[in-house]
């Protein structure tokens, strides 16, 4: 398609929709198809034809609506609103052009104007819920491929990245480097052979953000990369997806096809001299492979071991080329930015965390679900105003962000506000934006067992501190967590958070204690409740005790 | 080629352009821990007993693998570094069952070298005791799993020099290994040359030959050189 | 009868089997017998045959002129390639942060008290039992998959009852 191609199927669909009497939505995210979101899907299509409106009503799937644990869910267009727990029997109601059937459904409604929506801020999002993810038309008619037109057309390759630096997005796979300077060692490069890549290997235990973009707005993410590509000089792409997406995976080779045929991807993409292709590879189970160099050698078909860098992935990447690597949300963020300019995205957020970031909210949280809020916002508003605080009167104890690699925040730091340099400072990371809240109930130590064992498990076992150091700390946890640790059990543990933080290879060595540290700083009296009784002199060092003859 | 001046530990050194810390160190008789790298291999990065502090750099670096730099202020034996080179030891003895007693390599290892250097007398951490065999169906050499560090010599030296890449790491984490082929027994190897570099460079008991005694059993590395060099060089030194 | 019923579908399987052959051969064509598809490939031989055979590496090493150490050595670095069969039903729990405070660890209890520990599969081969790392579906936690679909909300009261019907001891 040419670009009036563009902004004609885009305005024929418009109308298209203006002639329907409502748009139904169907959540079709795999939080709601897991509870039933399919069937009831099936019987408002079925309605929809018995009664004889086809011409007038419409179902269709969407990415993630949000409020998770209300699933499944459907948005109705005429009427905003928001339905929880619909069973296929409630379609007679939803379809019924009369307000008194709808009215049966008041109590499955969810009410927009509740702090989890009026509090969010979403432009990662903004499509997810409007748009269908299996068609293309969908997202055109939402303003798709706008973005990489006026990249294509009215600016340089040097214009899209000043923009990208103007806006002050920063990575938001966890780490927070300022995208529009990676971008621009990639486009220094001399070469000509470049890549881009999509780390779409979330693999942190509480996150799904990113598995719920790709399967909710696939098409973001390809005409960010589109983008990206146009702006570094790259005329191949990958997306490196978790294995354990499949819904995810499916979405985004339905959506490359349907781009391709399109032409918004491939050879002469919007018929300028553009080329860029995307492929997939299926990641197979390894949480390291979202480190970029074990991601890397990952695509590469190698085990998915990380390496030394410097040289950094913008240098020598994929097969030793330039490689420009963004996480789902970054690229996601990038169509925006060039359609409404950086300016108007550095107004949003705070003074050096630009935008907005998107969270899942699990735990011992009433709205589990998926939020995005602007940069800044304090954790409190979003735990207890946005996720509605911890269900059944129970008592807030910790939130944990940024996963493995992130820390466990305490009752008294909640007024911090979500950006990347505060929450490093107080030991934990933005990370990709898993948030699990803890009540009562959750015994510290364990959660940093728990984390600790993740850690050893998925060490890749290269460099001697994490794949070695992650057995010995876990080994200290589960004794201290049966009540058989003693002091110097706890001493060892600092030392060992130490070692794996300076002196490990790759990322996830070095945050591995992470978890570990922030209970010791901010619970440090479950450590020490845990501990067994004092048996007298000498009984401190247990592993000489049980090591016999060491060498 | 150009020159970079250096200090390390104080002392003023030279190195070549793009060569690592460590060999430039080493030059100079400064003799940085290591146990993964060995000359003549290419780099890991793995064993981080190399590692250094670099003023201006808030983290540590792997010597082997970090360029010398114009003016760079290196120190390779802080106590920060001797703390952590300590635990990395002590974490691979307790890793493995590393019982010097009955080990052929007794007197001459890497691993035991290091601990002495580094005043290791005993053990702060739990002994794992994993239960790992002994492959002696190989002719002439054998492999004790029970010893092994995987700092992946054997696999580089199998691959880089020798072509055959017999050898390679299955696993990860803590349940790696090294394999030879798909986890065969040696001695049934399609793709072994017997040519027992890897036993060379092992630097710990794991890969021995057959039939020495403890007396008897040193490793020659020499070939390395020679063969890099001829590669390299087209000079046969010896 | 059930002779008959054998014999008839000897053939049968023997056409599926040689099928298999070549819809590998297919994948790796695809992919020109590059060793950097050595990823995809082991996901097309493992979606095929169920599981990787030390017949099926070494095929796959041949094919893509690789040794066959580096072969068995990224097979067995991610935790998607089994090297073994697996069981007629398969139980993935998941051990996300979000299950794991949810009480995940009471799914697997179960289990593993009536079919296999995790990573193994029961001794009728009826079962096989793994956890996972966070499946992604945190909303609904605590969260398993069975036979490739997710079940969200699980209680051991209902576990049990899944595997009562499909016929676990």
């Amino acid at each position: 398609m040419t670009i009036e191609e563009l902004y004609e199927t885009q305005s024929a669909e418009l109308d298209r929709r203006k002639r329907l009497e409502n748009r139904i939505y169907c959540c079709t995210a795999a939080g709601c198809i897991s509870c039933g979101a399919e069937s009831v899907k099936k019987a408002i299509a079925d309605q929809i034809r018995s009664s004889g409106r086809e011409g007038k009503l419409e179902v269709c799937g969407s990415g993630c609506l949000g409020l998770c644990s209300r699933g499944p869910l459907v948005y109705s267009e005429r009427d905003n609103e928001l339905y929880g727990e619909v069973a296929p029997e409630d379609a007679p109601a939803l379809i019924s052009s009369n307000p008194v059937d709808r009215e049966q459904l008041r109590f499955k409604r969810a009410d927009l104007e509740a702090p989890f929506f009026a509090k969010q801020h979403r432009i990662v999002l903004a499509n997810s819920g409007r748009v269908d993810p299996e068609n293309v038309t969908d997202y055109i008619a939402a303003g798709g491929y706008q973005a990489l037109a006026k990249a294509l057309t009215e600016m340089t390759p040097a214009e899209v990245i000043a923009e990208i630096r103007t806006s002050g997005l920063r990575g938001r796979g966890g780490a927070g480097y300022p995208t529009g300077l990676k971008w621009e060692l990639v486009a220094r490069q001399p070469t000509d052979t470049k890549y881009v890549v999509c780390n779409a290997d979330e693999g942190d235990p509480g996150a799904f953000m990113d598995r719920s973009v790709l399967e909710g707005d696939p098409h973001r993410v390809l005409e960010g990369m589109a983008i990206a590509a146009y702006a570094v000089g790259a005329q191949q792409g990958f997306i490196y997806v978790r294995g354990e997406y499949g819904l995810a995976i499916q979405r985004l080779q339905s959506a490359i096809r349907q781009a391709e045929r399109e032409h918004l991807l491939g050879n002469r993409i919007l018929e300028t001299g553009f080329q860029f292709r995307i492929d997939l590879r299926i990641g197979a189970g390894a949480f390291v492979c979202g480190e970029e160099t074990a991601l890397i050698a990952s695509i590469e078909g190698k085990r998915g071991q990380p390496r030394q860098r410097p040289p950094y992935p913008p240098e020598s990447g994929l097969w030793g080329k330039p490689t420009l690597i963004n996480n789902v949300e970054t690229f996601a963020n990038v169509a925006r930015i060039i359609e409404r300019g950086g300016e108007w995205f550095a107004s949003i957020g705070t003074e050096h965390s630009k935008g907005t970031k998107v969270f899942a909210l699990a735990g011992r949280i009433q709205n589990t679900g998926l939020i995005e809020v602007e940069m800044g916002t304090p954790l409190r508003e979003i735990i207890f105003d946005i996720g509605g605080g911890v269900p059944r009167g129970g008592k807030f104890k910790a939130v944990q962000t940024g996963g493995p690699s992130g820390g466990c925040i305490p009752e008294e730091l909640l007024d911090t506000p979500v950006d990347y340099e505060s929450l490093a400072a107080v030991g934990s990371i933005m990370g990709s934006g898993g948030m699990i809240v803890m009540d009562e109930t959750s015994d510290m130590v364990d959660v940093a067992r728990f984390f600790m064992e993740f850690c050893m498990d998925e060490s890749c076992g290269k460099c001697i501190p994490c794949r070695a150091g992650t057995v010995q700390m876990h080994d200290i946890l589960a004794r201290l967590t049966r009540g058989e640790g003693t002091p110097a059990d706890i001493d060892m543990l600092e030392q060992l958070s130490s070692l794996l933080k300076e002196a490990s290879l790759c990322g996830l060595g070095q945050s591995a204690p992470n978890p570990v540290l922030t209970t010791l700083k901010y619970f440090r009296h479950e450590y020490e409740a845990k501990l067994k009784e004092p048996a007298g002199a000498g009984a401190g060092d247990s592993a000489a005790a049980a090591g016999g003859e060491e060498r | 080629m150009s020159v970079k001046t250096l200090t390390i530990d104080g002392k003023m050194v030279t190195g070549a352009a793009g060569e690592s810390i460590f060999n430039a160190a080493w030059n100079a008789g400064i003799h940085i821990p290591r146990l993964c790298h060995i000359g003549g291999l290419s780099d890991v990065g793995a064993c981080r007993l190399c590692l250094v502090e670099i003023e201006g750099q808030p983290k540590l670096a792997a010597s082997c693998l970090t360029p010398v730099e114009e003016g760079m202020v290196v120190r390779t034996n802080t106590p920060r570094l001797q703390a952590h080179r300590k635990l990395i030891v002590e974490l691979l003895l307790a890793e493995r069952n590393h019982i010097c007693s009955v080990c052929v390599q007794n007197g001459n290892c890497e691993l035991q070298d290091l601990a002495e250097g580094l005043g290791i007398d005993h053990v702060r951490l739990r002994y794992q005791f994993p239960r790992l065999g002994v492959d002696t169906s190989h002719e002439r050499f054998g492999i004790d799993h029970n010893r092994c560090v995987l700092c992946t010599r054997c696999v580089r030296v199998c691959d880089e020099v020798e072509g055959a890449h017999t050898w390679d790491v299955k696993g990860r984490g803590r349940n790696s290994m090294v394999i030879t082929d798909l986890d065969e027994p040696w001695g049934q190897s399609e793709t072994c040359t017997s040519c027992g570099k890897c036993v060379q460079v092992c630097p710990t008991g794991a890969l021995f030959e057959k039939g020495k005694t403890v007396a008897e059993s040193r490793k020659d590395r020499r070939f390395l050189k020679y063969i890099v060099t001829a590669r390299k060089e087209h000079q046969w030194i010896r | 009868m059930p002779t008959h019923v054998q014999e008839s579908s000897k053939p049968r399987a023997a056409a599926v089997r040689d099928n298999r052959a070549k819809f590998l051969e297919r994948a790796m064509s695809r992919h020109h017998y590059s060793g950097d598809a050595l990823i995809e490939v082991l996901h097309t031989a493992q979606e095929l045959y169920g599981y990787l055979t030390p017949e099926l590496l070494k095929t796959i090493a041949r094919k893509l002129k690789l040794p066959p150490s580096r072969v068995l050595g990224v097979a067995t670095f991610y935790h998607f390639f089994s090297l073994e069969p697996k069981g007629e039903h398969s139980y993935i729990v998941c051990l996300g942060t979000a299950c794991y405070v949810k009480g995940a660890l009471g799914l697997l209890e179960v289990l593993e008290r009536r079919c296999a520990m995790a990573g193994s599969t029961s001794p009728d081969g009826k079962v096989s039992v793994n956890s996972a790392r966070c499946i992604g579906a945190c909303g609904l936690a605590p969260a398993m998959i069975r036979d490739g679909e997710i079940l969200g909300r699980m209680t051991p009261e209902k576990l049990n009852e899944d595997l009562d019907r499909i016929g676990v001891e």
